[in-house]
């Protein structure tokens, strides 16, 4: 659905800024792809280049087969009208109520009158904001402001909608519930979601695939619960630390460590899927000859698959230890020495 | 002079002051809103940058700024023969008004303009409007309420300049003030050209605010 091959892209202000270096991309129709990364790291710029906003300096976007790079101004008016886009800090016109917000791409689009009054009809009711039609966006919170901006965005059917740091302004509450909406929507139209954001929370609710973003290149792609639960770059591990929370309290690794003797191991568990409702560690102790001592625990949901961590200590005679640990290979549970945290 | 024929004086200069301002500020309004909307679109990074046409532009409201009215009201007398047929009276006063408004009106609507949040004419781009509807949807709906105010300050501004028409015998309060005030030390006159003056400003200028503030959202 949008491709992006070999884009780069500097600015020249008082220093040279080089936003993007050579980034390649594909996204496929109907996915929820984020793109994360820290401010800085050059996703506004990325974002942007798909609706053409920035243009870039070498590569090429493909949007819906469309080269973004080679239209010419009116061309890419048109183009537009196909990728809808919200911001964090939302963009609605003050002089407009709600309604006429939501009416004005379909004006401009030429669209008749009564035609646009049943679709902004539609749309208000999509967003659960029929009430709130004669209002001005000041009267609004933020939540309901970012609601007018999806329906606004999405009034002229486009078959892309981009979401530049969506819920970054929101509360923790309202962005859950716009998140929602957002796949809500994926679901019912089909529609191509591009998100860009800095919180892996965010990613982890409802994005199918991620991209990480740092300084300018792509470091890593992948399947959300691919990139949470091995992340290969060292950007990615500090950007899903607090969410996963891999890092162990001090004291409670000093702990742990002092009681380890030959005869113990420390070991990191990871459980994906469905191996979270499987007994694991209590068959391996049915088993073996093995004890375990469970010293820290998550678990955790990313968009629909579980995820759990445990932090185990397991003493026994060195053999039925060693059977134990492949035991739980062989259950597909991944695993590491946690000799550091 | 009788008090019924100094308010009959009185009344007329104020008709006369009334119509020179508002025929100029409207003419004014007119021509100088598109030169400061041009000025606010063809700057860097706005919806058409052109940079050349820019610096022409604001160089150019700024030359016509710098003249002090006085010696412009002199250095168009040519240009206003040419278009009201007299230097004379209250229409020998409206070109050199108008004149003079439309810089300060440039100004005026670029400031108002500029104030229009980024973030909402960016979006407007990405839902691919044209430089024009820009203008005519976003940008001047936006700056409305502003652009009241920015109207009620070139009109202030003109009853000022409007005083100064007694140079040229353009009529209204000014004249009034000069001829009978100055000349004839008639200082009453003088007093009641001033107490109009400041009500009819104050009463412009709560219009104005009223209106401004009867448009923003």
């Amino acid at each position: 659905m949008i491709e992006l091959r070999n884009v780069s892209k500097t600015f020249h202000t008082d220093r040279e800024i080089q936003a993007l270096k050579d980034v390649n991309l594909q996204i496929p129709k109907g996915e929820i792809f984020g793109i994360i990364g820290q401010s800085g790291a050059g996703k506004s710029t990325l974002i942007r280049c798909i609706n053409g906003l920035e243009k870039p300096d070498h590569g090429e976007i493909i949007v819906d087969g469309v080269n973004m790079s080679q239209l010419n101004p009116v061309q890419l008016r048109e183009a537009r009208k196909c990728i809808g886009m919200i911001f964090q800090h939302f963009n609605l016109l003050a002089s407009r109520t709600v309604a006429g917000n939501i009416a004005y791409p379909l004006e401009i689009a030429g669209v008749k009158r009564h035609v646009i009054k049943e679709r902004v009809d539609e749309l208000l009711h999509l967003v659960d904001l029929t009430d709130k039609a004669n209002a001005y966006p000041r009267q609004l919170s933020g939540g309901q402001k970012q609601r007018v901006g999806i329906a606004r965005a999405l009034a002229n059917r486009p078959q892309v909608l981009l979401c530049d740091e969506a819920t970054s302004a929101l509360d923790p509450e309202t962005t859950k519930s716009v998140l929602h909406l957002l796949a809500d929507i994926n679901a019912k139209m089909g529609l191509t979601i591009v998100l860009i954001t800095h919180e892996m929370a965010v990613i982890q609710e409802i994005c199918d695939k991620v991209a990480v973003l740092d300084n300018g290149t792509i470091q890593e792609t992948g399947s959300v619960i691919e990139i949470l639960a091995r992340p290969k770059t060292e950007v990615t591990k500090r950007m899903i630390q607090g969410l996963i929370n891999i890092q162990i309290p001090p004291e409670l690794l000093e702990r742990a460590r002092a009681s380890v003797t030959e005869s113990c191991v420390l070991l990191k568990l990871k459980f994906i899927g469905p191996q979270v409702h499987e007994p694991v560690i209590s068959a391996m102790l049915h088993k073996f000859s093995v004890e375990a001592n469970i010293l820290f625990g998550k678990i955790d949901q990313i968009k629909d698959t579980p995820f759990g961590m445990l932090l185990v200590e397991i003493c026994g005679p060195p053999d039925q230890v060693d059977q134990a640990i492949a035991y739980m290979n062989e259950q597909g549970v991944e695993m590491e020495v946690a000799t550091n945290g | 002079m009788g008090s019924f024929n100094m308010i009959t004086i009185l009344w007329s200069a104020v008709l006369q002051t009334l119509a020179m301002v508002g025929i100029s500020v409207v003419i004014a309004q007119v021509l100088g809103m598109p030169l400061g909307v041009l000025i606010v679109i063809t700057e860097e990074g706005h919806i058409v940058p052109n940079r050349w046409l820019h610096r022409i532009l604001s160089t150019t409201v700024n030359i016509g700024r710098s003249i002090p009215f006085i010696i412009l009201l002199v250095a168009v007398l040519p240009l206003t023969r040419l278009l009201a047929g007299t230097t004379f009276g209250t229409k020998g006063v409206i070109v050199p008004l108008t004149i003079a408004a439309i810089p300060f009106v440039a100004r005026v609507v670029e400031s108002a303009l500029k104030e229009v949040d980024p973030g909402v004419i960016e979006a407007a781009q990405a839902m691919g409007s044209t430089p024009m509807q820009i203008v005519y949807k976003v940008l001047i709906p936006e700056a409305l309420p502003s652009l009241v105010l920015g109207f009620t300050l070139t009109a202030v501004n003109l009853i000022g300049y409007s005083a100064m028409a007694g140079v040229v015998g353009g009529g209204g309060l000014g004249d009034l003030a000069i001829r009978y005030g100055f000349h004839r030390k008639q200082v009453d006159i003088t007093w009641y050209t001033v107490i109009i003056l400041v009500v009819l400003v104050q009463l412009l200028q709560m219009l104005g605010n009223w209106v401004a503030k009867k448009l923003s959202h």
